[in-house]
């Protein structure tokens, strides 16, 4: 079956280029530099249809901007994304203009994301009127319909977005992307800004959703619990490159990677009280100079000397894991076991 | 020893659209070294509260009614002059942003000491010690150096922890968090919490732990008080509320943790949208969104405490216990 | 406190209104300006003379005190200036001219400002560079030097002089349409609309350009204000507009040689009246300002 998307050694980087004074202080020989950050890395992905992958990481790991390149808002560095197999830059015209309504975006911040001179009915109906999936008879009945499937009351469709409350215009949001019919939806944060009790309903509508439209997901999130609950396979990944993509289950059953383990680790949980929090040591290095090897040596319990000159390559381990790390995981049972029970009382 | 007994607080905005009961009479009382966690969702009055406390609430709002008794001594009538000695000394505040603490503009070895030498007559040296001791607890590596940057050379969690250091710098009886780990990535989280948690133990400080994140303050609190609307709608130890939760609303908000459900399944959540603080509902303020909701909930419910401490605002509590 | 929680009923432009009648002063001085341009708009039919027709004029009304009486029958409340002009008519009729060389100057201005600075955010990389150091150059010289040099150049009259006022004003409008239109750019409503495959074209007029223009009235009307003063210092300096179309700025020069024997009220009252305008159109658009900046949100 081939994959709804692929995506192959795609990498993002981002080239601060020096103006005027600095590249003239720079022949000058001062220490300036132009500043490139690889916010994302060579990333490999495949994601078949149907399924929700949640991609897990902390800020600056590049998750958002993969994310953006898999909806085409953000043009690669190096690298390809696949609709159905097709390269989506190879593609023209009309074709083109399908594979990127095929693919949308749900934003995180629920005010950010709408515009806020346009009422609720322009800012869903626009997309579809201007591609032909309805003409101007039946925008009305066409827009009443997608607030209905997202859970608004179409008599509001009046409105302009700031009359509405968060998980309201969090629901616009999801209707404007569906509204154009799209196969594929990239979540990113999409319920982070929500309270915890509108979190759950706009979840519940994605899973919801995903069922009558036959949806596939990416699902960011710097939240492990919120991509526990939802994906069916879990992506971590750690200054722009993936290190552990494996099955939900087997994921937090045993994770491989030391930084997985961290941060299953470290995640709060309802059932621990009273615990001792142990978190790993040291900061989230900078992306603009990343530590040599594999990135996370300078915080891992683990590091070996090979760790620091070596980048780890992304292996299969079992039929649904990849695991990015020096470490024989295999032969690593006992340490894994050793920190899981560390942090229990 | 109960260092804190907050009883009957009202804070209200008189704002342009009406009056704003953002804090709406709040009880609660701290003993010294307990953690509280104070729960609730945007506009449910959490941070209010705590600003309140410290006597930091602007106009348009004020403390209207109520007492807050820190160490005997009422901070509602206190005037501004002695809460200002208060202050920093033995009532400290973290915020979420830590630049609200921090001048971006000053080194923070300056800041560490004036916040030293502001409540207490030692010299420069001394303090300059006492900051250097402060940055060592909070597990900031190579302090002396750190003393010396600007808050904008720091990361987001390097500026949590400073922040965190001049809270305890002049060992305060009681630490108010508001949100402190929210804007901070997972495994930073954990750092910050682990540093307050060590550090109100060694020193028997009092911490309240203002949050929306029940997980957080399910591994950290003592207690907990899960405020709604302005009330504190149910309170008590942690395993109670966490455990055998009593009110409709924390049933629900429990439910709406994905970590407390089935993966895949549908989520258990609360209907509604988040309380608009104008046009609350008559009685009950979470009526509206309640699946037990009656006749009886158009009247106000009163606070009831059962013999184990469990306190619930509700006429239709959830969970039965067991008589002890 | 979150009070963004808040459902609020009113649209938009309801909620701008209330919002700009929480100063009394912005209310007085909008009332005031309403008032000016009520008055300047029916001048042919609530003055007592036509002061461009000659044959209304005569000289021998000249330089009569206020609340002298005119040939014609009629009493010159204001006075009357060296050529006969009843001072009441003239300055009604000033205010027009002045009042529609600034309207003018600012609204080409402004159209011609946005489309350059929406070009210069969108197209960016040589385009965006050549166009901001034009309009640092511009910004540079004051506006009176650039207009004086150009009036110098294309000579007298309403629409060289709009021209001129034109010329000295769009960078202003140019860098501030490019800096919000680049701020717009990166939300994410922008990124949903591009996702949403419509064109670069229908981005920039549907969705950026509403949002940014905000700043833009409220430039518009500091601008407009501005241009009605640079105007008047023209005029008055002589190189402005032609006796024969008297704005305040022509009353004013006018009088000015009869300062000093006492007859203050040719230049004084045109003065009021000038003064008037300007503060009142400055008044209402800090207001504007006030309200319309995000930052300053309550």
């Amino acid at each position: 079956m081939t994959p709804v998307i692929e995506v192959r050694d795609l990498t993002k980087r981002f080239t601060k280029r020096l103006d005027l004074a600095g590249r003239i202080a720079h022949r000058l020989g001062a220490n300036i530099h132009e500043e490139v950050v690889h916010a994302v890395d060579g990333v490999n992905l495949s994601i078949n249809r149907g399924e929700v992958v949640g991609l897990v990481g902390e800020s600056g790991c590049g998750k958002s901007t993969l994310g953006r390149m898999i909806a085409g808002i953000l043009p690669q560095t190096e690298g390809s994304v696949l609709l159905d197999g097709k390269d989506t830059a190879s593609l023209a015209g009309p074709e083109s203009k399908a594979a990127a309504l095929a693919v949308q975006m749900i934003f995180q911040d629920p005010f950010a994301s709408l515009n806020p001179r346009l009422r609720v009915e322009q800012i869903i109906g626009e997309a579809p009127l201007v591609h032909g999936y309805t003409d101007r008879s039946g925008l009305s009945d066409y827009i009443d319909d997608v607030m209905l499937k997202v859970g608004l009351d179409p008599s509001l469709k009046q409105r302009y977005p700031h009359q509405f409350s968060g998980g309201q215009r969090q629901r616009i949001g999801i209707g404007r992307a569906l509204a154009v019919k799209p196969r594929f939806l990239v979540c990113d944060e999409a319920i982070a800004a929500l309270d915890v009790s509108i979190q759950a309903q706009v979840l519940n509508l994605f899973m919801d959703l995903r069922e009558q439209f036959d949806l596939t997901y990416l699902f960011i999130s710097h939240d492990l619990s919120v991509v526990e609950h939802i994906a069916d396979r879990i992506v971590i990944m750690y200054l722009g490159r993936v290190v552990e993509s494996a099955n939900t289950e087997a994921l937090f059953a045993d994770p491989q990677h030391p930084y997985t383990r961290a941060l299953l680790a470290e995640v709060p949980r309802l059932d621990q009280r009273k615990r001792n929090f142990t978190p790993i040591a040291g900061e989230i290095p900078s992306p603009l100079n990343p530590p040599s090897g594999c990135h996370f040596h300078p915080r891992c319990p683990h590091v070996m000397p090979v760790c620091k000159t070596e980048v780890p390559v992304l292996e299969k381990h079992q039929a649904f894991r990849e695991v990015s790390c020096h470490l024989d995981t295999t032969d690593s049972h006992d340490i894994n076991n050793h920190s899981a029970q560390s942090d229990s009382p | 020893m109960t260092i804190l007994a907050v009883d009957s607080l009202k804070t209200h905005f008189f704002t342009r659209a009406g009056v704003v009961r953002a804090v709406d009479g709040v009880s609660f009382s701290l003993g010294q070294g307990e953690v509280m966690g104070l729960v609730g969702e945007s506009g449910s009055g959490k941070s209010v509260t705590g600003f309140s406390i410290l006597g930091l609430v602007d106009p348009p709002g004020r403390v209207v009614e109520g007492s807050m008794l820190f160490h005997g001594e009422d901070l509602v009538t206190m005037p501004t002059r002695e809460i200002r000695a208060l202050r920093g000394s033995r009532i400290a505040m973290i915020f979420q942003d830590p630049m609200m603490t921090l001048n971006p503009v000053l080194r923070i070895d300056t800041q560490m000491i004036e916040a030293i030498l502001a409540h207490e007559k030692v010299s420069r040296k001394e303090a300059l010690k006492r900051a250097c001791d402060g940055l060592a607890q909070v597990g900031i590596p190579s302090p002396e150096q750190r003393l010396r940057n600007y808050p904008h050379q720091l990361s987001g969690g390097m500026r949590q922890r400073v922040a965190i250091a001049i809270a305890f710098l002049n060992n305060p009886d009681l630490v108010i968090a508001d949100e402190p780990t929210t804007a901070l990535d997972v495994t930073i989280q954990a750092q910050i919490v682990h540093v307050a948690q060590n550090l109100c133990r060694e020193r028997g400080t009092a911490l309240i732990w203002i949050t929306h994140d029940l997980a957080v303050v399910a591994g950290l609190a003592d207690h907990i008080a899960v405020m709604y609307a302005g009330r504190v709608v149910e309170a008590g130890q942690t395993d109670d509320v966490i455990d055998r939760p009593r009110h409709p609303y924390t049933v629900g908000l429990l439910g709406s943790v994905p970590s407390a459900n089935r993966r895949g399944q549908r989520l258990t959540q609360i209907p509604g949208m988040t309380p608009n603080m104008l046009s609350l509902p008559e009685g009950c303020a979470f009526r509206d969104r309640c699946t037990h909701n009656d006749e009886r909930c158009k009247e106000s419910p009163e606070i009831t405490t059962d013999s184990g401490g469990h306190a619930i605002r509700c006429f239709h509590p959830q969970y039965e216990k067991a008589p002890a | 406190m979150n009070t963004e929680a808040t459902v609020m009923k009113e649209t938009p432009l309801q909620r701008f209104w209330s919002e700009f009648c929480e100063s009394r002063i912005a209310v007085a001085s909008l009332v005031v300006l309403l008032i000016i341009i009520l008055l300047a708009a029916l001048a042919p039919w609530i003055t007592p003379q036509n002061p461009y027709d000659l044959a209304q004029v005569d000289v021998l009304d000249g330089k009569l005190p206020p609340g002298s009486d005119a040939y014609a029958g009629y009493t010159m409340w204001l006075g009357s200036d060296g050529a006969g002009r009843d001072l009441y008519s003239a300055i009604l009729y000033g205010i027009r001219i002045s009042l529609t060389v600034g309207l003018a100057a600012g609204f080409i201005a402004l159209i011609i400002g946005t489309v350059i600075g929406l070009t210069a955010a969108y197209a960016g990389g040589r385009v965006d560079t050549f166009i901001m150091r034009a309009v640092d150059i511009q910004l540079s010289f004051p506006a009176v030097l650039i207009a004086l040099v150009l009036v110098a150049i294309l000579g007298r009259g309403i629409d060289k002089i709009i021209i001129a006022l034109v010329a000295a004003q769009w960078a202003y409008y140019a860098r501030t349409v490019r800096a919000t239109a680049m701020v717009e750019s990166a939300k994410e409503y922008v990124e949903a609309a591009r996702c949403l495959a419509l064109s670069t074209t229908r981005i920039v007029i549907r969705h950026v350009l509403p949002n940014c223009l905000a700043p833009l009235i409220v430039i518009g009307t500091v601008q407009t204000a501005s241009a009605i003063a640079l105007e008047s210092t023209l005029s008055f300096l002589g190189v402005g507009l032609r006796q024969t179309e008297p704005s305040l700025g022509v009353l004013i020069s006018n009088g000015f040689e009869y300062m000093m024997s006492g007859r203050y009220w040719i230049s004084f009252f045109p003065g009021i009246a000038l003064l008037l305008t300007i503060v009142s159109i400055n008044l209402v658009g800090d207001q504007l300002r006030d309200v319309l900046n995000p930052r300053l949100k309550r």
